[in-house]
């Protein structure tokens, strides 16, 4: 079977069972399962406010996801985003305050340095052939150390109101609305979703992590698509910062330490081999809520902190067994 | 290091040259002479600017400071070479140096006697690192779980497990004669003495014993290895099995260095011994690397911090100057790979 026929949806009774086995369904029915668990240890969390401001802290490690389902699905990953993260979010503060940029311009300026440093990471990756996990290993510590070394570890604060418009208000300013980062995350959602699903380059990208010199011969520009999804990557992490800030009002040069972590489990706790050729943005999406509700879940039922970090843990290595067990019943590669 | 002063005679300047033209491409076809090189200028024109540089404290420092992370690297080295990672490097220090304080302390205030409870302490995070070294390994060996995946599972577990339990507080009162690698055995520091020892015998097992060669063949070609009959399941939960008993060195290392231990994973550690083992020259598509490599990478990154505050560099730009030295390492390796290729 090809991979487009693979991908291709099944009307046949078959396609249906694997509908049923396939990953995005069975991480809904834990997703429900564990929902429904947790309401009844706190009367706070099924509620629609909590559930909106989850969306509200959840939005940096959503927007990251994005990018990384599609570099994960050609078969690389990306280790930088949270150092990315880290050297927007001064560069941001930076040049506002000490170069004096005008705030809409440091903004600006800091989302180019984060499609820069993707640029960098992806210029590398096609020109010079390195591996993706050592490429992004080496801007890991690197743009870190730029964060690091511009700052000398010192925080920006002092924004001025507009500037926490994005961050901590709702859209069209409504008291219980939706908040405002959880619009855009929705939006860029479902443009990468369509495009991933729906375009040439979509498929070109799934062919990509299936075989990739096959993709080569077969004429799909490899090395433009590689840069443009670390690049986006990037993009996506600088926005990310952006939206960070303006949510904690202030700018420090660890920001996005372990982002990484928490993108890499959601894309693959969602269904995404790591070893690339499938995955979904619908199974990334379901893997960002699951762990965001679980962690809230959790917290709410009086665990500590970063404690919930042991049920990501254990979900994610559950989900790839699980993911395992159904590829080596419907005979797909293990 | 003691100064051995060269007195080259002026009549065998010639042969002398060419001697030394042969050390030097000897030296640089390397990755660890390389890196040995880099650490003898490094401290030579650092130490002619400022020869506090080369003082004993100083470089008695330079090769302690970084001893747990030359420790740790050198099992970090035989996963990688065996064609895996393990990420969760840091959160099992923070969870074996709990482990091994609370045990001394909890230990020595049920009465129990000195000698005996300071043994427990230190062995207790050799047993149990080599037990998560176990569960990692079974689940890339035999699971065929990605490394990178199951032990980004475990580093969550790890360090949420870690906060649930010991919340990130200080443990006081360590029992006398705990805080072993504040000794020196035979005028040299604990930790060099198990850093110098430690490589010297994974190095030699590595490249002499079956097993180690095996590990390699895995790390090359898994397929090709298994085919020649090695077992590369039992040859992974060995490497995996290996690193986590270095982890529980590096940890015993860090516990026993201060006369308190803060509860709490230290961070980027995972970080700094991944870099050790890239820079000393293991390549991360695994197969290849040595020990020693790792080893002089973390002296050297240790000589290259201590560098920066002796010419005036803020440390705050230690991390770049790190990352810049991977991108710097991995970019020789792949013009001299080309280079080989033509």
């Amino acid at each position: 079977m090809t991979t487009l026929e693979k991908t291709q949806t099944n009307q046949t009774l078959d396609g249906l069972r694997k509908w049923l086995f396939s990953q995005e369904v069975i991480l809904l029915i834990i997703t429900v399962v564990g929902l429904l668990l947790l309401s009844t240890r706190s009367d706070k969390f099924l509620t629609v406010e909590n559930l909106l401001n989850q969306g509200r802290l959840g939005a940096e490690v959503a927007l990251v996801a994005l990018p990384m389902t599609l570099i994960i699905i050609t078969g690389g990953i990306d280790l930088s985003v949270g150092s990315i993260m880290g050297v927007c979010a001064i560069v941001l503060g930076y040049s506002w305050k000490n170069l004096g940029l005008p705030l809409e311009g440091a903004i600006v300026v800091a989302m180019l340095t984060g499609t820069l440093c993707g640029l960098v990471n992806g210029a590398f990756i096609v020109r010079l052939g390195l591996p993706p996990l050592i490429m992004t290993l080496a801007t890991f510590a690197f743009y870190r150390g730029l964060a690091e070394g511009i700052s000398q570890a010192r925080s920006v604060r002092g924004y001025p109101d507009w500037f926490f418009e994005m961050g901590q208000k709702n859209f069209q300013g409504y008291a219980n609305g939706v908040p405002n980062q959880l619009i855009i995350v929705v939006i860029a959602t479902i443009i990468v979703g369509i495009i991933l699903a729906r375009t040439t380059f979509g498929r070109g990208l799934y062919a990509i992590g299936n075989n990739e010199t096959g993709a080569r011969f077969s004429g799909i520009p490899v090395n433009l698509y590689k840069l443009i999804i670390y690049t986006f990557s990037g993009f996506m992490s600088g926005l990310a910062a952006y939206i960070y800030v303006s949510r904690v009002s202030t700018t420090r040069s660890d920001m996005g330490t372990g982002l990484e972590l928490d993108v890499i489990a959601a894309v693959v706790i969602g269904g995404t081999s790591i070893f690339g050729g499938s995955g979904t943005i619908i199974g990334t999406t379901i893997g960002l809520i699951l762990i965001q509700l679980l962690k809230n879940g959790l917290a709410l039922a009086g665990w500590k902190g970063d404690a919930t970090t042991i049920i990501v843990g254990a979900v994610l290595i559950f989900a790839i067994l699980v993911n395992n067990f159904i590829q080596r019943r419907t005979g797909g590669r293990a | 290091m003691a100064a051995t002063p060269i007195t080259p005679s002026t009549t065998q300047s010639e042969s002398l040259a060419t001697v030394w033209r042969r050390v030097l491409r000897g030296l640089t076809s390397s990755q660890e002479g390389i890196l040995l090189l880099v650490i003898i200028v490094l401290m030579f024109s650092v130490g002619t600017s400022n020869p506090r540089f080369l003082s004993q404290n100083n470089l008695t420092d330079v090769f302690a400071a970084n001893a747990y992370i030359a420790v740790a690297a050198i099992g970090m080295s035989m996963v990688i070479v065996s064609g895996n990672i393990d990420i969760s490097v840091g959160s099992l220090v923070g969870v074996l140096i709990t482990l091994s304080g609370n045990l001394a302390v909890g230990l020595a205030a049920m009465g129990w006697p000195l000698p005996l409870v300071n043994i427990v302490a230190w062995v207790a995070p050799l047993v149990v690192g080599m037990f998560v070294g176990a569960i990692n390994g079974f689940f890339v060996a035999y699971l065929r779980i990605p490394a990178i995946v199951v032990t980004l599972g475990m580093l969550s577990i790890l360090k949420g497990g870690l906060i649930l339990v010991a919340g990130g507080n200080t443990i006081y009162n360590l029992p006398a004669g705990y805080t072993i690698a504040q000794d020196s055995w035979f005028g040299i520091p604990v930790p060099t003495v198990f850093m110098i020892v430690l490589t010297i015998i994974a190095a030699i097992w590595m490249r002499y014993s079956a097993t180690g060669r095996a590990i390699y063949a895995v790390g090359g070609n898994a397929e090709a290895a298994r085919l020649s009959g090695i077992n590369t399941r039992r040859i992974i939960m060995t490497a995996f099995i290996l690193n986590g008993l270095m982890v529980g060195v590096c940890s015993l290392l860090l516990a026993t260095q201060f006369n308190q231990i803060q509860a709490t994973a230290p961070s980027g550690l995972e970080l700094f011994v991944i870099t050790a083992s890239v820079v000393g020259g293991v390549s991360i598509l695994g197969g290849t690397g040595t020990v020693v490599g790792s080893t002089l990478a973390s002296i050297l990154v240790k000589a290259i911090a201590s560098a920066m505050l002796f010419i005036n560099v803020s440390p705050y730009w230690l991390k770049a100057v790190q990352g810049a030295l991977i991108l710097i390492t991995v970019l020789a390796d792949v013009l001299r790979r080309r280079r080989q290729a033509r």
